[in-house]
């Protein structure tokens, strides 16, 4: 938490450039050398209807949304429903203003666009900013984006009223301009972005917010979680993917699909997600690095091909980018309630390796770990990360990404390694063969010489012919469990800092937070504010889901009195999977849930630790706590 | 060594080589046509030359699944429904594998009937059989897409309120470029019709015609057979989508009244296969992608190349 912070809510409706607007906007703030996060809100539909994202930024480290903000843009909609579809849905050209009022701070600014609503629109508004201490500014910006360009700048607009209100210098922001546009649109661009800048220098300023000040040591880059699976999925040597769109999925989907085919990959879009995963298996089988994803839903319909995956060992990494179920529940809102989805869907005993990353640099790791240990291994790898980590903007370090790729294709034989490997007298190759070490099973890849085996979904022989023979059924999925002992063990070699596993927080803390996924930074920040406030709190983060790090989580709970599990669901699986994994802990984990379609703030699990400390029950509109069993 | 040796090598190829030297019992019932099938497609194998580590083979669930069982290539026997799409993407991965993908009745128009149609419409390099003996064999004798208006079975006991498919109709109108029909009891088109179906450069669908003698009891359903090749009755330019459509309808109906119409029904030898209009478009490389893998001197593109509009 920092003391001078920026958390900048520009609101409209959906389709008057809200996202592009705040992406350039954080992307020139952490060009100015500030610490940028962002959070995306928006409804399912295409033009209309509220939407907002916050721009947080701050002269350290920020890795969550803030609790609140304390500048808003409300821009209007300009997609707004007529008079008569407004009686049913209120009038949605003025919720820009009046729907993001409960969230904004004491003493915060308001800049909003006279030129499309007017402030009596919203209901007690002038006495609410006085209780407040809210500084308004209303500014005709369609106004001026018209007699200077087009209505649609009318975004350009508000950005420079904020800056000038903010004191911040306009110059990253025109670089960002002239590298994005050119010509007519530039200069109409750049001619609305100085007369607001100057309009707004001429009011009286009554508010005392500033923009903060920082400075990196190095080059930074704005990435979003969806942007880093990808880097990891290319930098593993990933050149096939096979998808069907379903939101948030659809961002990595579409990132791969514009890198692919100019880097001599594919990409293809398939008529259902059976047949995406099944592509994404066949490309794998042929000897191709591949992968597939979809959303709770299309996931679903991957359940029959990655149980083929498990049962033939078929390398093959899959993305599960969850939104608020069940069905299709909140299509553009997050939540972690696909955790056991993901970890048990298909017939039979679970055979996958799970990841959950916590932050875009993680799922950049885990992406590239999943790739490693799918093709080393021979069976399926999930990357499972949420509608919050697909969307949301971090800057990170640009050396982060300078690594080494690794195309290696991991268990997989050459015609001279064919050679030297066990075959039926009949010729054929033993491609699952009995006595593997690790449970991996080297393959051919068709079109080898001395490779040919049979890839049976069926239980087989070794060299791949169906068999119903006991002896070897057990052998063969004792073989296939094998490789999860094997995969956590390579995990396990990795000394603590390297683990997947994230910590935070003073080692002999007293209580702790457990949580798993795209909470971290928000946990994270809530246990230094806990600490500050007096409290021993430190933080696991848990990203290995399967093979879960028993040895790991054990050693944290066993050093804590207490713990408090957050995770975004109703059920609190996360904790299930954790008492189921580990046999016992259930007197000391309290759940603390959240399932409203709205990530986390700070500020509410601070509150919910506290809640657990002084022994209160909380079921409130947007959180609710579920006490340890021994409670 | 080459990284893919077996493949593209011409060579006398005795049919015997698809004999697996494991298993070689099949466990289909006796008097099955699917004897038929897997005897055409290892003849017309050999007959090509075709070296069978170079073959893929990817099936379905069902009798026909098992077909990459008791057929000695590179096989991958997926799920019910499901073998076209593994099959679409292995041949864009290594477009010099000959890839061959077979299910049933209820694999190919029931369960997957969504990958047919898209399969056809994208125009696969790929062999399509699927094995047509009007029922569900493995799971004894359900109602099938193909089964006749009618038909009575254990889940349809009143008899099948619903017209059957027409499975060379919806392959036409899919996009193929290639249909036929031929049957098990006609062994010597049956080998003829796979030679040219895994010759052409496009989506060939074979719509096999197999007996069933346990659960469709009649094993000799499809006898007599009619060439419509042979038979000047049914003259026409299989080159003409709109004749083919004509001479296609008539078979489909015709079959459920024991008029058995087989032979080609169409082929169309300008459209290009998938692979070279994705080519075309810049959307998949000129060299096999399989074979980068095994390039120990390939440059890797790295992500942080790509870092420029994140900065």
């Amino acid at each position: 938490m920092t003391d001078e912070e920026l958390v900048w809510r520009i609101a409209g409706g959906s389709g008057d450039g809200i996202d592009s607007t705040s992406q350039n906007f954080a992307k020139a703030l952490m060009r100015s050398g500030l610490d940028v996060f962002t959070h995306r809100h928006y409804p399912s539909r295409i033009r209309g209807g509220h939407t907002y994202v916050e721009v947080r930024a701050a002269g350290e480290d920020v890795a969550s949304r803030g609790d609140g903000f304390n500048f808003l843009l409300a821009l209007g909609d300009s997609f707004a429903r007529n008079e008569r579809e407004g009686a049913i849905y209120g009038d949605e050209r003025a919720k820009p203003l009046y729907e993001n009022l409960d969230e904004l701070r004491e003493g915060g600014v308001v800049v909003y666009d006279e030129g499309l609503l007017s402030a009596d629109d919203a209901e007690d508004f002038e006495a609410r900013a006085e209780e407040n201490d809210w500084h308004v500014y209303p500014v005709d910006l369609r106004g001026m984006a018209r007699e200077r360009g087009r209505e649609v700048m009318r975004n350009t607009a508000g950005v420079g009223v904020t800056a000038a209100l903010l004191e911040y210098d306009l110059d990253a922001v025109e670089d960002l301009m002239r590298g994005r546009m050119s010509g007519d649109v530039l200069e109409a661009n750049l001619d609305i972005l100085e007369s607001a800048y100057e309009a707004a220098t001429e009011f009286e300023f009554t508010h005392d917010l500033r923009m903060p000040t920082g400075e990196h040591d190095e080059e930074q880059v704005l990435v979003s979680g969806s942007n880093t699976i990808t880097f990891g999925a290319i930098d593993s040597g990933c050149r096939f993917i096979a998808g069907y769109p379903m939101t948030p999925w659809t961002e990595v989907f579409t990132l791969m699909s514009q890198y692919l085919p100019d880097m001599g990959g594919i990409s293809e879009q398939v008529e259902d997600e059976i047949a995406a995963a099944a592509l994404a298996l066949g490309a794998s089988h042929a000897g191709v690095k591949a992968m597939s994803g979809s959303s709770g839903g299309g996931f679903a319909l991957m359940s029959e091909p990655l149980g083929l995956a498990e049962m033939t060992e078929t390398p093959i990494v899959l993305l599960e980018s969850m939104r608020a179920g069940p069905s299709t529940g909140l299509p553009t809102k997050p939540e972690q309630a696909d955790l056991e989805h993901v970890l048990y869907t298909s017939q039979g005993d679970s055979n996958r390796v799970v990841f959950a990353p916590g932050d875009a640099m993680e799922a950049y790791e885990q992406t590239r770990d999943a790739f490693h240990f799918a093709y080393e291994y021979g069976m399926p790898a999930i990357v499972v990360y949420d509608q919050k980590l697909s969307g949301e903007l971090k800057n990170v370090p640009a050396s982060f990404f300078d690594r080494d790729p690794d195309p290696s294709l991991g268990a997989t034989l050459t015609e001279d390694e064919i050679a030297e490997a066990a075959h039926h007298h009949s010729g054929k190759f033993e491609r699952y063969t009995h006595d593997s070490e690790t449970g991996a099973a080297p393959r051919s890849v068709p079109g080898q010489r001395g490779g040919r085996y049979l890839a049976s979904g069926n239980e087989h022989h070794p060299t791949g012919h169906i068999s119903e023979d006991p002896h070897n059924r057990v052998t063969q999925m004792d073989r296939r469990m094998r490789k999860l002992t094997s995969v956590r063990a390579e995990l396990d070699e990795r000394d603590h800092e390297a683990s997947n596993q994230t910590y935070h927080g003073p080692d002999d803390a007293e209580y702790g937070i457990v949580t798993w996924g795209s909470n971290q930074g928000t946990v994270r920040e809530a246990v230094d504010r806990l600490n500050d406030a007096g409290h021993s709190v430190k933080m696991l983060s848990v990203s290995d889901l399967a093979p879960f790090p028993a040895t790991e989580v054990t050693e944290f709970l066993e050093s804590v009195e207490s713990a408090l599990v957050v995770e975004m669901n109703a059920s609190g699986q996360f904790k299930r999977l954790m008492q189921g994994e580990l046999g016992r802990f259930g007197e000391l984990l309290t759940s603390f849930l959240k399932y409203n379609g709205e990530p986390f703030e700070p500020r509410e699990i601070v509150e919910g630790f506290e809640s657990m400390a002084n022994g209160e029950d909380v079921h409130g509109d947007d959180t609710r706590l579920v006490r340890a069993a021994g409670d | 060594m080459s990284v893919f040796s077996a493949i593209g090598e011409e060579r006398e190829v005795d049919q015997n080589e698809y004999t697996p030297g494991i298993e070689p019992q099949a466990t289909w019932c006796p008097g099955c046509g699917d004897f038929g099938v897997l005897k055409a497609l290892k003849g017309a194998m050999a007959e090509l030359g075709r070296d069978p580590e170079e073959v893929l083979l990817v099936t379905g669930i069902g009798c026909s699944g098992k077909l990459s069982s008791y057929f000695e290539s590179y096989g991958f026997h997926s799920i019910h429904g499901r073998s076209l799409p593994v099959a679409r993407a292995a041949k864009l991965a290594n477009p010099g594998l000959e890839v061959v993908a077979a299910g049933g009745d209820g694999d190919g128009y029931g369960i997957g009937g969504n990958h047919f149609v898209h399969t056809a419409r994208e125009n696969h390099d790929l062999t399509y059989i699927v094995f047509n003996n009007e029922i569900f064999g493995l799971t004894k004798g359900q109602t099938s897409p193909t089964s006749p208006k009618g038909h009575k079975s254990k889940t349809q006991p009143h008899g099948s309120a619903k017209d059957p498919i027409r499975p060379l109709s919806m392959a036409l109108t899919g996009g193929a470029s290639y249909v036929a029909r031929t049957a098990a009891v006609n062994p010597n088109q049956a080998q003829e019709i796979l030679v040219e179906a895994i010759q052409h450069d496009g989506f060939s669908h074979v719509d096999f015609l197999t007996q069933c003698p346990t659960w469709n009891k009649d094993a000799k359903q499809y006898v007599p057979y009619v060439d419509i090749q042979q038979n000047e009755e049914y003259d026409f330019d299989i080159t003409d989508r709109k004749q083919a459509a004509e001479a296609m309808y008539e078979a489909e109906g015709a079959l459920y009244d024991g008029t058995v119409l087989t032979g080609r029904f169409y082929h169309d030898e300008n459209r290009h296969s998938y692979g070279d209009e994705k080519r075309s478009v810049g959307e998949m490389p000129e060299t096999p992608l399989a074979e980068r893998y095994f390039d120990e001197e390939y440059e890797w593109e790295r992500s942080y190349d790509l870092l420029g509009p994140h900065k």
